[in-house]
């Protein structure tokens, strides 16, 4: 399945870029495999930042939620705005 | 609209004045705004750079208005603006207004939503200091002020 990746703030500046098509085998799987696939492909900065936050389809996910064809998957530090 | 995200400066005045268009059943408007600010000294800030998710910040932020006046019933009108982009210090970055009947309900749920914008709504800042720019880390205490609302 395809999925889009976001990353933000000094993570999508550690990565390098801020979005990316991404090619995962399967038709469904976790927001960590997500993660642990970026990694191995050589997002090696998802696996460096501390207290790693994501979304899926622009809610909160924590690591187990589940990832379908075509959704949208962010990574991001914790918020600080305000 | 009541909620937005722009890089533009707001006036809070004119929004406090708007949440009383209409109505004839408001008793207390409350309101906050954030500025930033220049901690002073070696470190100090001379101006920060906002980022946002677009499409999800604003529904986060619109969830959290939802939460508050689901919280509060009496709240009649919420009005949240935040800025994104480079901001000076001395510049305001968020505003968050509320009108209800009474003071209670409407400095309740203003502080509600400050307390679950600043952990929930995905913004981050970067400051300028003369020792360069720096990301900067979420605060535990931020948590803790959030986690007072939780049942």
């Amino acid at each position: 399945m395809k999925i889009r990746i976001k990353y933000f703030a000094g993570l999508r500046e550690a990565v390098g870029r801020g979005e990316e098509e991404f090619e995962v085998a399967g038709e469904e799987c976790s927001v960590a495999a997500v993660r642990d696939q970026l990694v191995a492909g050589g997002v090696s900065a998802l696996a460096e930042l501390r207290n790693l936050r994501a979304a899926v389809n622009q809610s909160m996910a924590g690591p187990d939620a589940a990832v379908r064809d075509g959704d949208e998957v962010a990574f991001f530090p914790p918020v600080t705005g305000g | 609209m009541s909620v937005s995200v722009q890089h533009e400066d707001f006036d809070a005045g004119r929004e406090c004045r708007a949440l009383l268009d209409g109505r004839s059943d408001v008793g207390a408007v409350a309101s906050f705004i954030g500025v930033v600010r220049g901690d002073g000294g070696k470190q100090g800030v001379s101006a920060m750079t906002l980022e946002h998710y677009p499409g999800m910040t604003e529904k986060s932020l619109e969830e959290i208005v939802a939460q508050a006046r689901q919280r509060w019933p009496a709240v009649s009108g919420v009005r949240v603006i935040h800025r994104v982009g480079r901001l000076q210090v001395g510049d305001q970055i968020v505003f968050v207004g509320v009108a209800g009947g009474h003071r209670g309900e409407a400095f309740a749920a203003c502080e509600f939503i400050m307390d679950y914008l600043k952990t929930r709504a995905p913004f981050w800042k970067k400051e300028e200091t003369p020792a360069g720019a720096r990301w900067v880390d979420a605060r535990d205490s931020d948590d803790a002020a959030a986690a007072r609302w939780q049942p």
